[in-house]
C-alpha cells in the first residue's frame, strides 16, 4: 500500500451551498454545506432519504447540483470533472462487483480503466488481494464470494489507483459483525498510515462514533449540526434519564409530575409510555425523580441513566428520533 | 493514444472471458436461427421453382438471410448487459472512472462482432452441411459475414441506447421480439423482391436488414456484383456511426436520470 502524502494543501473536500432537485416534488438536498480536512474521515450521517447518496454522486462528479460549488481536492469537481474522477476512489452501496469476472480480473479491468500501466498494476493487484484477504479466492468467479469477501473487492477496487480521496457509500450495510470490524479497521487504517482523506455515509450512529473525526448529520437535504463525536455530545450538557412508565394513561400525570422538579430535568419528551429527559447528574438525579413520580402516583416499570449519544444529539436537532426517522429510498 | 485502443480492448476482454465461462450461450443464441434455416429450407423449398430466384436452391437463397438474421437476434440483447451492470451497480463504478464513454461502447460492440463472426462461421458451415452452396466464392461470404457484423452494431447500439435511456429489461426485450421479424419480412431475407407486392418492395428499399441480405446475397451467385455489396456495406457502416453516436450520448441521458 502506498505512504500517502501528509495532509497538507486545499481541503479535500467542499461542498457549498449544494442544491438538488429530482422532479418537481423531491429536493434531495437544500443547501448543504460541509468541509473535510485532508488525511481525515467525515461521516454524513442521517436516515434512508435525507440527501447522503446524493450528496456523494454530487462529489464524486456522477451527477450536477442544481446549484452550489463543489471541490474534491481542491479540483472543481462541476467544472473539471475528468480531474477529479483521477484523484477519487468510489465505493458503492451496491458492491458493483462483476460476478462474471473473478476477483483478480475485477481489479485488474478497475485499474487499466485509470490507465494504470501493466507492470505497476500488476503487483498492485496482488497486494490489494493478499491485503484484503483475497489472495486464496482471488481466481474464482466472485459469483461464490460472500457478502463480506465482495464489499472488500469493492473497496479494493476503489484503492487500486491509489485516491487521495475515498467515497465510501454506506460501506458496512449488510455485512455481519465481524465483516463489519474488520472493515472498520481498514478504513481507520486508510486515513491514518496511507493519508486518505475518507468521507463516508453511514445510518449507524455507532459507525459515525467509532470512525470519524468529523460528523455532519444531515436530515431532510441538510446539515443540521456538525463537529466531532465528542463535540457533539458535550453540546448535549448532562446525561439522558429514560423512564418507562407502566401504562399509558399516567404518562400526562408524569409529565406535570417531571415538570415540578425545579426545573432540574430538561427537554422533557415522550414517545409512547417512554419519557426522556435531560438532566446534569443522572445517577443523583434518580431518587428525587423516583420521589416525586411516586408521590403523583405513577408507577414506574424502569429507570436507565446514559451517557449522551450521537442519537440524542440527532433527536435534539430534528425533533425526531433516529430509529422513527423515514426508511425510504435512499437519495 | 494506447488507451484510446487498450480501454476498448479490456472491456471487450471482460465480456469475451464471461462467454469463454458459459460457452453453452453460443449454442443456446444459434438454436433458433438454425430452427429457420432448416424448417424453412424444407418448408419452402420449392418456392424457388417460381421466378426471381435466379435458379438456385432455396435452402441456397435462404442461407444468407438467416446469417443476417440472426446478426439481428443476437445483437438486439446488448442493452441487457448494460441493465445487468445498472442493477449490480457495475455501471455506475465504470462511469466514475476518467475512462471514456466510447470505450464502453466499442468494446462491447467489439464483443458483439466477434459472438457474430464465431456464429456467423457456425451457420455457414451447418446451412453448406445442408446442402447450401456459396458460389461467388471465400471473399463474397466474407462479406456477408462483414454485412451481418454491421447490420449487428447497429442493432447493438439501438438496444444500448434504449437500455440506458428507459433502464427497463421488459422493454429492451419486447423491442427486439417486436422488430426482428417485421424488419426479416419487409425484406429479401425470404423471398426476392421480385415477388413482394409493390409497397413492400419500396420499404425494403430502406431497410437496413435489406440492405444487409442483399450484400450478403451476392455470395450465391456466380458473378459478384461487387458494386452491390460496397454500396449496401458502405451504407450499413454509416448508420451504424450513426447509431453507435446516439448510443454514446445516451451514457449522458442514463447519467442525468439517476
Amino acid at each position: 500500500m502506498s505512504a500517502g502524502a501528509p495532509p497538507s494543501g486545499p481541503l479535500a473536500i467542499e461542498a457549498e451551498h449544494l442544491e438538488k432537485r429530482y422532479g418537481k416534488d423531491i429536493r434531495a438536498l437544500r443547501d448543504l454545506s460541509f468541509q473535510v480536512e485532508r488525511g481525515t474521515i467525515f461521516a454524513l450521517l442521517g436516515p434512508n432519504g435525507a440527501g447522503k447518496s446524493t450528496a456523494v454522486k454530487i462529489l464524486t462528479t456522477m451527477t450536477r447540483p442544481d446549484a452550489g460549488r463543489a471541490r474534491v481536492a481542491g479540483i472543481d469537481a462541476i467544472a473539471n470533472p475528468q480531474r477529479v474522477r483521477r484523484v477519487i476512489g468510489c465505493v458503492a452501496q451496491k458492491d458493483a462487483v462483476d460476478l462474471e469476472a473473478t476477483g483478480r480480473e475485477n481489479i485488474m479491468l478497475q485499474g487499466q480503466l485509470y490507465g494504470m500501466p501493466s507492470a505497476d498494476l500488476h503487483g498492485r493487484v496482488i497486494a490489494l488481494l493478499d491485503h484484503f484477504q483475497l489472495t486464496e479466492a482471488a481466481d474464482r468467479v466472485s459469483r461464490t464470494y460472500s457478502g463480506g469477501m465482495r464489499r472488500k473487492l469493492g473497496v479494493a477496487m476503489g484503492l487500486v489507483h491509489r485516491p487521495e480521496v475515498l467515497f465510501l457509500d454506506e460501506p458496512t450495510t449488510g455485512l455481519d459483525p465481524e465483516a463489519r470490524s474488520s472493515l472498520w479497521a481498514e478504513i481507520h487504517r486508510l486515513a491514518t498510515n496511507d493519508g486518505v482523506s475518507v468521507l463516508l455515509t453511514t445510518h449507524y450512529l455507532d459507525e459515525a462514533d467509532h470512525l470519524a473525526q468529523r460528523v455532519a448529520i444531515i436530515d431532510e437535504g441538510r446539515v443540521v449540526t456538525e463537529g466531532s463525536p465528542d463535540q457533539l455530545k458535550s453540546r448535549l450538557r448532562g446525561d439522558a434519564i429514560n423512564i418507562q412508565l407502566d401504562a399509558d394513561a399516567v404518562v400526562d400525570e408524569a409529565l406535570r409530575a417531571l415538570g415540578n422538579q425545579n426545573g432540574r430535568l430538561r427537554e422533557l419528551t415522550n414517545e409512547g409510555r417512554a419519557v426522556r429527559a435531560r438532566v446534569d447528574d443522572g445517577a443523583s438525579a434518580v431518587p428525587g425523580v423516583l420521589a416525586s413520580l411516586e408521590a403523583a402516583g405513577v408507577v414506574v416499570a424502569s429507570v436507565t441513566v446514559s451517557r449522551p449519544s450521537l442519537d440524542d444529539v440527532y433527536l435534539s436537532h430534528t425533533g425526531h428520533s433516529f430509529n422513527a426517522a423515514g426508511a425510504g429510498d435512499s437519495r | 493514444m494506447s488507451t484510446l485502443v487498450m480501454q476498448p480492448t479490456h472491456m471487450a476482454v471482460r465480456y469475451l472471458r464471461a462467454l469463454w465461462r458459459q460457452p453453452l450461450y453460443v449454442v443456446m443464441q444459434l438454436v433458433q436461427p438454425v430452427i429457420w434455416l432448416f424448417l424453412f429450407g424444407q418448408l419452402f423449398k420449392n418456392v424457388a421453382t417460381l421466378p426471381g430466384f435466379g435458379g438456385v436452391s432455396y435452402i441456397d437463397y435462404l442461407a444468407p438471410g438467416v446469417l443476417v438474421m440472426n446478426a439481428l437476434l443476437s445483437n438486439g440483447w446488448s442493452g441487457t448487459l448494460y441493465l445487468t451492470d445498472m442493477d449490480r451497480g457495475v455501471l455506475d463504478r465504470f462511469l466514475a472512472t476518467p475512462a471514456r464513454r466510447s470505450s464502453f461502447l466499442i468494446g462491447q460492440l467489439i464483443y458483439w462482432a466477434m459472438l457474430t463472426v464465431i456464429q456467423s462461421v457456425i451457420l455457414v458451415a451447418l446451412a453448406m452441411l445442408g446442402g447450401a452452396r456459396f458460389d461467388g466464392g471465400p471473399l463474397s461470404v466474407l462479406a456477408l459475414v462483414a454485412a451481418a457484423v454491421l447490420l449487428g452494431t447497429v442493432m447493438a447500439c439501438f438496444s444500448n441506447a434504449l437500455a440506458l435511456r428507459l433502464r427497463d429489461q421488459n422493454t429492451v426485450i419486447a423491442a427486439n421480439v417486436m422488430l426482428v421479424l417485421p424488419l426479416c419480412f419487409v425484406s429479401s431475407v425470404f423471398l426476392p423482391q421480385a415477388l413482394m407486392p409493390g409497397w413492400i418492395r419500396t420499404v425494403a428499399g430502406f431497410n437496413p436488414v435489406n440492405w444487409a441480405v442483399e450484400a450478403g446475397r451476392q455470395s450465391i451467385v456466380a458473378h459478384v456484383d461487387w458494386s452491390i455489396v460496397l454500396t449496401r456495406l458502405g451504407g450499413l457502416a454509416a448508420l451504424a456511426v450513426v447509431f453507435g453516436f446516439l448510443a454514446v450520448r445516451s451514457f449522458r441521458a442514463y447519467q442525468r436520470a439517476v
